[in-house]
């Protein structure tokens, strides 16, 4: 039945928009996190998302699963701090190529996608049990 | 048509396209932010029609075919106001104001099954 169908659509948005919220905080926590090569460094990652067809109910309803978790390909900040304890032979050191404007733009996209999804959920349970008490 | 079918009347036809409308609309809720999605809505007017027997194919010869049921030509495509560079056509608020209107549609056809339900349980009492 249909109704059934929004949870496990809704639910999978849900999962999905918590694996982003989750690489968002790792992103943040991570922002200032110094290395001394640019191999070692953080690089921010990106969950992306793809559409489930045909799971569930009778192929119509079309959930979201997260496709792969990618890690962007931006080059890291180098900075020149020859005083840094991290710093290499150069003088270099390396900071993730976290962007805090993005990821906190990002993280609010996330967290508003997250609320809608509850909604529509709390709504079809509001339906489901208006519907269970038909003749009473 | 049974007579319990004629008591109930176009509600319950109506209730199964709207929570299937309900989840069509859910699944663009889901997939707002999955690049390429395109955004489906239900016709309601030609679902119900359907439905209901009203304006589908007439069989007038043994040679025709009658279509399959799993025919769901009532679904179509939206086409966005504001169309995003990832291909996706969900436009959240517009997707919002339709789970809720037709969020209120079930729940009026509900009340008006609701009604019958009870002057039909009324009727056969006799109170």
């Amino acid at each position: 039945m249909g109704l059934f169908n929004v949870f496990d659509v809704s639910g999978s948005a849900l999962t999905a928009q918590s694996v982003r919220l989750n690489t968002i905080s790792s992103n943040l926590a991570n922002a200032e996190v110094v290395s001394s090569s640019e191999e070692a460094v953080y690089r921010a990652k990106y969950p992306y998302f793809s559409t489930v067809f045909d799971e569930f109910g009778e192929g119509k309803s079309e959930g979201v699963k997260v496709e792969r978790v990618v890690t962007s390909q931006v080059p890291p900040r180098k900075e020149y701090q020859p005083s840094h304890p991290m710093a290499d032979e150069q003088g270099y050191i390396y900071m993730p190529n976290v962007n805090l404007v993005e990821e906190m733009a990002n993280m609010i996209s996330a967290s508003r996608s997250y609320q809608s999804n509850v909604e529509a959920m709390n709504t079809a349970k509001q339906l489901i049990v208006r519907t269970l008490s038909l003749g009473r | 048509m049974g007579v319990i079918d004629k008591v109930f009347g176009i509600s319950p036809a109506v209730l199964a396209l709207r929570s299937q409308r309900t989840e069509m609309i859910s699944a663009n809720l889901a997939n707002a932010d999955t690049p390429g999605y395109k955004a489906v809505d239900l016709d309601f007017k030609a679902a119900l029609e359907n439905e209901m027997g009203m304006g589908a194919l007439r069989l007038t010869n043994e040679r025709h075919m009658a279509l399959a049921d799993g025919f769901h030509g009532e679904m179509l495509y939206r086409v966005p106001a504001q169309p995003s560079l990832d291909g996706n056509t969900v436009e959240s608020d517009w997707e919002h104001m339709a789970f809720m209107e037709n969020a209120v549609r079930y729940e009026a056809s509900l009340n008006f099954l609701d009604a019958r339900i009870k002057s039909t349980l009324a009727a056969l009492r006799g109170e």
